[in-house]
């Protein structure tokens, strides 16, 4: 399938399916199950699979800009989690389920789990915390330290009991409770180098290209409503005062944008040895603070029909305002970065810059 | 609603041996000038550095050869702007010709012209300065009141000049101006009749005056015009059409590492104040710095990948500008907090001559080449709001 040709397939899919009424319906804890088998019937969830482990050979960067997309349309599906899952499953060579797939957005799962033999088996205990859509999971993929490396653990209905939580845009995070016996096909060494702390990251990368698609039409959204707004005879856009917020606006969305392509290839180019993270951490940074700063704008445009229920605005900044803070927020990174430079030094800062 | 796109920027793998080069020579030329000096960029000058560029052909690296030029890539060209401006190498002298009165000769220019002046351009032995600017045309540059009158043929030829351009930065030191000034019509005709002028400094009836900055450094001038005779073939370009001549300039003025590296000099000192243990707080505030760097580096470089396609991005530059003056304004009051030091030029200390022109040179991020609101405003009109 040609990479435009899928970005407009799937665009035109989610258009069709991510209709208000539906994003009322997940806001009020419905699952979009029928959507939901469409975006898999394209087989969307596969698209960071390799080839060769079940995949239809999407590039990289194809297949994270179908996030990117998703967030766009404030989709309530866990695509981007089931994309991770998938390409966790296959790089330890596990069969990859239908249907919906968990993950834990955690840094690091030390402490939380514990997995010990069992005889021939394994035996996986302790809590998934936050998990998105936990409650409808078909399976979920967690990645769990050794001291042999990291190792990859298919869980599936029944290994886990569920606590039903949210986040504030209303998408599921639940947490599993987990005690289970897992055969020896259910647990396998992760893909070489690929560790919680990567993981993570490629979590942030996600979150990152989703939130810079939310941005972007909440962007538009804006826009449009300031072209149609009038106010003391005139529409709302003639204003300066309202031309000038919206060009910040504007440049948010921009740097957003730029910052999750970024991550986005740095992610693409990966080839077995470590990640590339200071662009992901970047990113992360950058989208989350767009993010706010984007919210607060285009509320303050919107007005009080922009505050309302019933108004499809909330769909986008309620996610922006959660995805901030999942998988890092900005501090986290922050932090990240500053011990990097910390440990370049003052005269490694600029180099360290030229090669992220 | 309009996209403002920003392709990815070409891959930089092609120019890392140039950069190499580049950090190798900067590093030695670059020895002993201390941090308080690099705290100047772009506009710290020296005449014998900006040569010693011209001799590694790193002036007018994109010019054709037959002009003194290397034609070398546009990424090329970044990457040696990048990686002087982030060392704070002196290149005042070459900076203006280099970036903006050349490539207009270049475009514009007669043949006399081009011979003439840019094989010195790309020594690094001419400086130019630009005449936009005046006592009553800042952001307004069509209410341009400076006025160059044909004189007739039968009194030898030529133009005469009368007017007064302001903050014209190193006339002083400069051997040329590119003026822009009004050939036809009057003010009301705005964009109508303006055109560009190329202009010997020494040509008699110019005056020029100091005009000091609230640091109380001379960069800026006023620039008197009474009467100056120029020759006929001093015209760039057509009559008539000067602004637009001067509107395509702008996304190179715009969107270079300039535009977000004014600060550099500081946050390095900021880094080397902290410490290979700061503090978390301290290390989340470099950290969030340094992530915005990143993405403005890669902003300006998706800009200078649309240039060298021969596209017109004046759009994105305004946006890149906007942004890059925001992170430059911002670096002083991050550090202030996370040293205890008070900004002082004459400290002993570098971090304190450093702040204090950092934080005295602030307020010139967001006017100079387009202030914040002509930005927002160019933005604006990119998102068809006006």
């Amino acid at each position: 399938m040609s990479d435009s040709i899928l970005a407009d397939t799937a665009q035109r899919l989610f258009a069709e399916r991510f209709t208000p009424e539906l994003l009322r319906a997940a806001d009020s804890g419905q699952w979009p199950a029928a959507a939901w088998a469409a975006v898999e019937e394209m087989g969307l969830p596969l698209a960071l699979v390799p080839e060769e482990a079940g995949g239809f050979g999407v590039d990289t960067l194809d297949a994270l800009a179908l996030v990117r997309s998703a967030g766009s349309f404030a989709a309530p599906v866990p695509l981007a989690e089931t994309m991770l899952a998938a390409w966790l499953l296959a790089g330890a060579g596990m069969a990859i389920p239908a249907g919906p797939l968990g993950i834990a957005p955690t840094q690091s799962a030390k402490g939380d789990l514990a997995l010990t033999r069992d005889g021939a088996s394994w035996r996986l205990t302790g809590t998934a915390h936050r998990v998105p859509w936990g409650r409808v999971a078909t399976a979920v993929a967690l990645l769990v330290e050794q001291e042999s490396g990291s190792v990859v653990c298919l869980l599936e209905p029944g290994d886990w009991t569920v606590e039903e939580g949210r986040n504030i845009a209303g998408e599921p995070r639940d947490t599993l409770r987990i005690d289970a016996v897992l055969d020896a096909a259910r647990v396998a060494p992760a893909a070489p180098g690929v560790t919680p702390a990567d993981l993570f990251a490629m979590g942030a990368t996600l979150r990152s290209l989703a939130m810079a698609g939310a941005i972007e039409r909440v962007l538009e959204l804006t826009v449009q409503y300031a072209g149609e707004r009038v106010q003391f005879g005139r529409p709302l856009g003639k204003f300066q005062a309202v031309q000038q917020n919206l060009a910040i606006l504007a440049s948010q969305a921009a740097a957003a944008g730029a910052a999750a392509d970024g991550a986005a290839e740095a992610l693409a180019e990966r080839s077995g040895g470590p990640l590339r993270v200071l662009p992901i951490a970047a990113a992360k940074l950058r989208c989350g603070e767009a993010a706010g700063l984007t919210a607060s704008i285009a509320h303050q445009m919107h007005g009080a029909i922009g505050f309302t229920h019933e108004h499809v605005l909330h769909h986008l900044t309620r996610r922006l305002w959660s995805w901030r803070d999942e998988f890092g927020n900005e501090s986290v990174w922050a932090l990240r970065i500053g011990r990097e430079v910390a440990e370049a030094g003052a005269d490694g800062l600029w180099p360290l810059v030229t090669a992220a | 609603m309009p996209r403002i796109a920003f392709p990815p920027p070409p891959s930089s793998a092609a120019t890392e041996a140039l950069r190499a080069e580049v950090r190798d020579f900067l590093k030695t030329e670059l020895a002993d000038r201390p941090p308080r000096l690099r705290a100047e960029s772009w506009n710290g000058f020296d005449a014998a550095f900006s040569r010693r560029m011209g001799a590694r052909g790193w002036i007018a690296m994109t010019w054709p050869k037959q002009y003194g030029g290397h034609e070398r890539s546009a990424l090329e060209r970044y990457v040696v702007l990048e990686e002087t401006l982030a060392a704070g190498a002196p290149v005042a002298a070459h900076w203006i010709a280099d970036r903006q009165s050349g490539p207009l000769l270049l475009k514009n220019g007669t043949e006399e012209q081009r011979r003439t002046i840019l094989p010195r351009i790309a020594a690094g032995e001419c400086t130019f300065c630009i005449g936009m600017s005046e006592p009553d045309s800042g952001s307004d540059l069509a209410a341009v009141r400076t006025r160059a009158v044909p004189v007739p043929e039968a009194e030898g030829g030529g133009w005469r000049v009368n007017g007064t351009k302001l903050w014209t930065t190193y006339a002083h030191k400069a051997q040329y101006m590119i003026l822009f000034c009004r050939t036809d019509g009057g003010t009301e005709d705005r964009q109508g009749g303006t055109s560009q002028l190329l202009v010997d400094l020494t040509t008699p009836g110019i005056t020029i005056r100091p005009i000091l900055d609230l640091s109380g450094a001379h960069h800026f001038n006023e620039v008197v015009f009474e009467d100056v005779v120029l020759p006929a073939d001093a015209l760039i370009g057509n009559r008539g059409e000067g602004w637009t001549q001067v509107m395509s300039e702008l996304a190179y003025e715009r969107s270079g590492p300039e535009r977000f590296l004014s600060s550099m000099a500081l946050l390095i000192e900021l880094v080397r104040a902290l410490g290979p243990s700061p503090s978390g707080h301290a290390a989340i505030a470099v950290g969030r710095l340094t992530a915005h760097l990143i993405v403005l580096r890669r902003l300006s470089r998706s800009v200078a990948g649309m240039l060298d396609k021969g596209e017109n991005p004046t759009l994105q530059a305004s946006l890149v500008k906007d942004l890059g003056a925001l992170f430059e304004q911002e670096i002083p009051e991050i550090a202030r907090q996370l040293v205890e030091a008070e900004p002082d030029l004459e400290s002993t200390r570098e971090f304190s001559a450093v702040l204090a022109h950092t934080v005295m040179n602030a307020p010139a991020f967001s006017l100079r080449g387009g202030t914040r609101e002509i930005l927002r405003g160019i933005i604006a009109r990119g998102l068809g709001l006006r």
